[in-house]
């Protein structure tokens, strides 16, 4: 919206200035007592007197996060490629047929959206137990390429429906595609901004999420990060400059990837859950 | 979907008449031509989808009528609807009426604060993009690191910041996440200070729709901010209103990580709600009918608000 006058627009950039301050107060509370030696008391908006790596150095060597980075890598990147893979391959013909059962499936996905996980909970962790899974990265794999389907397929059919016009497909037949060629040379290709919106909401769904290891996973050495840091402050309960500094750890990852992609990142939240 | 970029070719050299006999003779050949024959790639999919959603949910239905537990050898035993009435003479009816009380905040809050900030960095602000990348940034970080983060922000006296804050400005401690009330007040200000990002950008998203025309027009005739904002902006961001108060409303409802890193339901089982009452049925007295029931509870609860909200919504935003 427009602001006329040097008052308004000065008091627009100082409530900018201000709550933006505001957001940043719990990060440089974080940076700052995870730079201060455990001994150190003072308040922590005060900037730490004798800032140490040392906390940083503990952390990394006695917590179990370096090797959950590990399994956090695999895990998110296998997951998001299967949905991906399978998510596109359903939405397709989801979205390119108006019979009634192609509609009927459809919104039968869409339920899935509304569905908390919490129901199919436990019946899933017999499942796995009884399979020898629990414990493993591939159940968590097997649980969040189920988990996120709904919403991929939303987005991907949605996004055929409304953006990517028939006439490609139609062209490619014509000069003799098959439907199969069509659909990967054609209309993939054009999914592109779609594609790249799931990846984003799913992987850093699937990277963040804790509630699905700690059930499918507790107990055993493979620890996702979450999983990690959970651990590590159950160990340490009181050392927060230590605990802090192994948080920061943990956020530098996810915390790197969205500043380099911001804008990509920021468009796909808004784009993907605008739908 | 604000992102797609398809152009779509011009076919400049077909003359008219062609055009219109091509486009109708597609228009009845088309829903047959393409896509059909594929019908086979949704298989894959919609074999995960039962696998891992339909099925185990259908069995987390029946789950919730028995009595099965981690101690239950063969077939639990079907026993009605006692699960319900057993969680509902414990800790269930505070917690159904506490998470109720929980989304409902976080949504108002949400959407209050979210629209102000969009607003507010939608307009004339200095370096607004790194204000915007600075507010959404909690978003990507995991909510369990933002609840342990507030855990000691507002930890008890002589050991959380805000008391040391406190004790230096010479006032008296405040036990933040040993009392009820404000327990509750921080695990708020947690979740809102983690997704109002999202809020704000899904608003700013919905803001690149109001043509700056309309505005300006409704300004030559006269009209104030605030009359510009309710009659001109404001039935333009119907759709994102919606969608914000959708998610908000479904995501508040399933809080659990905050909750957990912050108070794990505690003090004396004060602050669970649906989500973290299942966990605790789950693992510390593996009591999977319970469990399941309280689930059971969340999804039927979860499905007649969005039903609700939706229909509500759809109707107002036709009407503006």
């Amino acid at each position: 919206m427009k602001t006329t006058g040097l008052w308004s627009r000065f008091g627009a950039n100082l409530t900018a200035y201000g709550s933006t301050l505001l957001f940043l107060l719990p990060v440089y509370v974080l940076i700052n007592l995870s730079i201060r030696p455990t001994d150190d008391l003072t308040p922590p908006v005060i900037p730490s007197s004798r800032p140490t790596f040392e906390n940083f150095i503990t952390a990394w060597t006695t917590s179990p996060l370096p090797g959950s980075i590990v399994t956090s890598l695999i895990v998110t990147s296998i997951s998001c490629l299967v949905v991906l893979v399978i998510g596109t391959m359903a939405s397709y013909p989801l979205a390119r047929s108006t019979s009634r059962l192609s509609t009927g499936t459809f919104y039968f996905f869409m339920i899935g959206l509304l569905l908390p996980f919490q129901l199919a909970l436990i019946p899933l962790y017999i499942q796995m137990r009884d399979l020898g899974l629990l414990g493993t990265v591939w159940a968590l794999v097997i649980v969040y390429s189920g988990v996120q389907l709904p919403f991929t397929v939303f987005l991907i059919t949605t996004f055929l429906r409304a953006g990517v016009p028939l006439d490609y497909e139609e062209a490619a037949q014509i000069d003799g595609c098959s439907p199969l060629m069509a659909f990967w040379h054609v209309v993939v290709p054009l999914l592109r901004p779609a594609l790249g919106t799931c990846v984003i909401l799913n992987s850093v769904g699937v990277w963040n999420d804790f509630f699905t290891p700690l059930i499918y996973l507790s107990g055993s050495g493979q620890v996702t990060i979450p999983m990690a840091i959970f651990q590590f402050v159950g160990q340490y309960t009181t050392n927060w400059p230590l605990i802090f500094a192994s948080l920061l750890i943990s956020m530098v990852p996810v915390l790197t990837l969205y500043l380099l992609f911001q804008r990509y990142v920021i468009q796909g939240f808004a784009g993907g859950l605008k739908g | 979907m604000s992102s797609s970029g398809v152009e779509v070719p011009t076919r400049s050299g077909v003359p008219p008449v062609a055009k219109e006999l091509a486009k109708s003779a597609r228009k009845r050949s088309r829903v047959r031509s393409v896509g059909r024959d594929l019908w086979w790639l949704i298989l894959p999919g919609a074999a995960v989808y039962l696998y891992v959603v339909v099925v185990p949910t259908v069995q987390g239905l029946q789950a919730a009528f028995t009595d099965w537990s981690f101690a239950t050898v063969g077939a639990p035993n079907f026993t009605g609807l006692e699960n319900f009435t057993r969680i509902f003479n414990s800790d269930a009816g505070p917690a159904v009426f506490r998470t109720l009380q929980l989304a409902f905040v976080v949504v108002v809050g949400q959407n209050v604060i979210g629209l102000a900030l969009a607003l507010l960095f939608n307009g004339r602000v200095f370096g607004r993009n790194v204000l915007r990348t600075i507010v959404f940034a909690p978003m990507v970080v995991s909510s369990l690191v933002v609840g342990y983060l507030f855990k000691y922000i507002f930890g008890p006296p002589g050991v959380g910041g805000v008391n040391q804050v406190l004790a230096a400005l010479g006032q008296g401690p405040v036990d933040f996440l040993g009392n009820p009330t404000t327990a509750m007040v921080i695990i708020i200000v947690t979740i809102l200070w983690q997704s109002i990002g999202g809020n704000m950008v899904i608003y700013l998203a919905g803001l690149q729709g109001v043509p700056s025309e309309l505005e300006e027009a409704a300004a030559l005739d006269g009209a104030g901010y605030w009359k510009r904002f309710w009659f001109v902006v404001r039935p333009l961001l119907a759709p994102a209103i919606t969608i914000n108060l959708m998610l908000g409303l479904i995501g508040g409802l399933k809080i659990f990580d905050q909750i957990f890193a912050l108070t794990n339901g505690g003090p004396g089982n004060q602050t669970q709600t649906i989500a973290t009452l299942i966990y605790a049925y789950f693992s510390q007295y593996a009591d999977y009918g319970r469990s399941a029931a309280l689930a059971l509870l969340l999804a039927v609860g979860i499905a007649i608000l969005s039903i609700i909200q939706f229909s509500v919504l759809r109707r107002q935003e036709r009407n503006s």
